[in-house]
């Protein structure tokens, strides 16, 4: 049964009045596989998971889960999936404990089984010390947790995460990308939604990239980031003016354009490899081009936004945009 | 850390061995009657829990049988029946209706507040049926209804009411107002489905609410009141039921107009109950 695949959607289209907050967009998910929908906030991905979980009608276009259509059966594509968001949370009057038993007898699981699964999840999600602590003294992690633990309840082969990790810390994201992992292992399906270009590189086996309620992209992770090399070299010139050529210097060594920013003086060039930046940076001092900073970052989501679309993600998340305005503060 | 007692729950696993193939294969194409009950069962648990952590719920329930009691009966006593003692045969069963309405009114408000919390889109993401989550509630709620007319009779029977009905004909009619409390309540569920805030159901309920109760026989005698006044009254749900509670608690008997009030409160059920479920659906 290998060949039906777990998600299946074409031209899906949700409009909000005017505004059409998913475009027609096509997405298909293998089973067993994690499949990363990344784009910045406001560019449809919540929308199109809302619709695909059932919980906004389809305006248009066709949706399948696991062959069962979305639209016509919307009662039977429920009892394939797990939806985990900010919005589908637990319910705070309860404890820990207590959601995750409702949620069991809620899908037809018997009182006592749900009491057993409900153990079982607390202990592998580590919450068995907080099971029956008011919701409301947990921590962003632990919250996040017993979400995802509420949806894994009847073990659906389908699990839609929107956003799993945004506002958490380094650490607790880390954890939360173990236990995914983890649930692909155990036969789950996962499709989930992110901001985070390097969530959905450490996590996906496929990504799709939306922008604007359309499909920009769609590949492995180690394609899209090709698309504008696996890494950032960021310039900042002495002289603005020896922007021009500068950039020839770098088109002549890598046989590529640098990105400019003509009225600051900056420049990002993209690189396959990291090392390859020390063979830039000797070219331009021989070329006699002086150099105030300097500095090698993995692409950002904006940078392959940019590359994928010709604009960035709009949300002033840009690096440099924040040196600069720390230059500003030193300045004063 | 040497707790090793929960051995992994057998049926918790074995779905896992199925590919999800046999799982869809497995997947109904709607709730049955008793997997809807037990869902609404389980809403109705989680409504108490709730209720039980958050006391300041009751105060409705509690303060008002209280307050309104002694004042309506001191208020419109002596000028309508002549003296409190004789006004409270008549107006204890008013109350009673008027404090189960005051109370179902609380359910609406309660579920617009829910509904905006980001379980209820889990709930709305489950394969459940979409009537569990109003149902449930309200279940939860005949407690409210039953504490609310106990407190009222409690109150009267302080102030010298003597139910002619006796033990019997009280129980009868306290279980009367919890069935007519719990019929009503769907008007307000489905307020709360239609409002855009709980706020806003809060004013719509308002101008419900108080038509029916003052509206209605529940405070004089019909026979006091102008023409169409006497018209409205009389189809009025709620005087139908404030007619049946006095016959159970003033005579313990079973009459015509018990069987009407029932056929009333069905009636707001049938009217109410699709309608709010089809709005709540309209929600996803």
């Amino acid at each position: 049964m290998k060949h039906i695949p777990a998600v299946h959607a074409e031209g899906l289209v949700k409009s909000f009045g005017d505004f059409r907050a998913v475009d027609g967009v096509d997405l298909h998910v293998d089973q067993g596989e994690i499949y990363g929908v990344l784009g910045p906030n406001g560019a449809g991905k919540t929308t199109m998971l809302k619709m695909l979980a059932t919980l906004l009608p389809i305006d248009g276009g066709r949706a399948e889960i696991f062959g069962v259509d979305v639209r016509r059966d919307p009662h039977r594509t429920r009892q394939l999936l797990g939806v985990t968001g900010q919005y589908a949370s637990v319910d705070e009057n309860l404890t820990a404990n207590e959601n995750l038993w409702l949620f069991g007898r809620l899908q037809g699981v018997s009182s006592r089984t749900s009491r057993a699964t409900a153990a079982q999840l607390l202990e592998q999600f580590g919450l068995q010390e907080a099971a029956n602590k008011p919701i409301s003294q947990f921590s962003g992690g632990m919250r996040r947790r017993l979400d995802l633990a509420a949806s894994l309840i009847t073990r659906p082969p389908l699990i839609f995460l929107d956003e799993p990790t945004t506002g958490l810390d380094p650490r607790t994201r880390g954890q939360m990308w173990d236990t995914i992992r983890e649930l692909v292992a155990g036969g789950c399906t996962v499709l989930l939604t992110t901001q985070y270009l390097d969530e959905a590189d450490q996590l996906a086996d496929r990504i799709a990239v939306i922008d604007r309620g359309r499909k920009v992209a769609e590949g492995t992770p180690d394609e899209l980031k090709a698309s504008v090399g696996n890494s950032t070299l960021r310039l900042r010139l002495t002289d603005a003016a020896d922007q021009s050529e500068a950039a020839e210097v770098v088109r002549r060594l890598l046989g590529e354009d640098p990105v400019l920013s003509p009225e600051s003086g900056r420049m990002n060039v993209a690189l396959d490899a990291a090392d390859r930046a020390a063979d830039v940076l000797i070219s331009l001092r021989e070329a006699g081009i002086g150099i105030t900073s300097v500095s090698v970052d993995a692409p950002t989501l904006d940078e392959v936004f940019l590359a994928l679309t010709g604009h960035d993600t709009g949300e002033g998340s840009d690096p440099s945009a924040t040196a600069d305005k720390l230059q500003l503060e030193v300045a004063r | 850390m040497t707790m090793q007692m929960t051995q992994p729950a057998p049926v918790a696993t074995t779905p896992r061995r199925l590919t999800p193939g046999d799982v869809a294969a497995r997947t109904t194409s709607h709730n049955s009657l008793r997997e809807t009950l037990s869902q609404t069962m389980s809403m109705a648990w989680r409504a108490t829990k709730k209720m039980r952590r958050n006391p300041e719920q009751f105060f409705d329930v509690t303060i008002q049988p209280l307050l309104f009691t002694a004042m309506f009966a001191y208020l419109l006593g002596g000028g309508l029946s002549g003296s409190v003692e004789a006004y409270l045969p008549l107006v204890i069963p008013g109350i009673l209706a008027q404090t189960a309405l005051t109370a179902c009114m609380a359910t609406g408000v309660q579920l617009r507040e829910d509904m905006e919390k980001g379980v209820f889109d889990r709930f709305k993401s489950l394969p459940m049926a979409r009537i569990a989550p109003l149902a449930g509630p309200m279940i939860a709620d005949l407690l409210r209804y039953a504490i609310a007319s106990t407190l009222t009779f409690v109150t009267g029977i302080a102030m010298g009411y003597r139910p002619g009905g006796g033990v019997a004909g009280v129980a009868m009619a306290i279980v009367l107002t919890m069935i007519a409390g719990w019929s009503l309540a769907w008007v307000f569920t489905w307020v709360g489905t239609l409002a855009r805030s709980a706020q806003s159901v809060q004013g719509i309920s308002m101008m419900i609410m108080f038509p029916l109760t003052f509206m209605s026989n529940a405070l004089v005698p019909v026979e006091t009141l102008p023409g169409w006044l006497a018209a409205f009254v009389k189809v009025n749900p709620v005087s139908y039921v404030v007619t049946a509670t006095r016959d159970l608690a003033n005579d313990g008997q079973l009459t015509g107009h018990v069987g009407w009030a029932l056929v009333a409160c069905a009636a707001v059920i049938a009217v109410f109950a699709p309608l709010s479920v089809r709005s709540y659906k309209r929600h996803l």
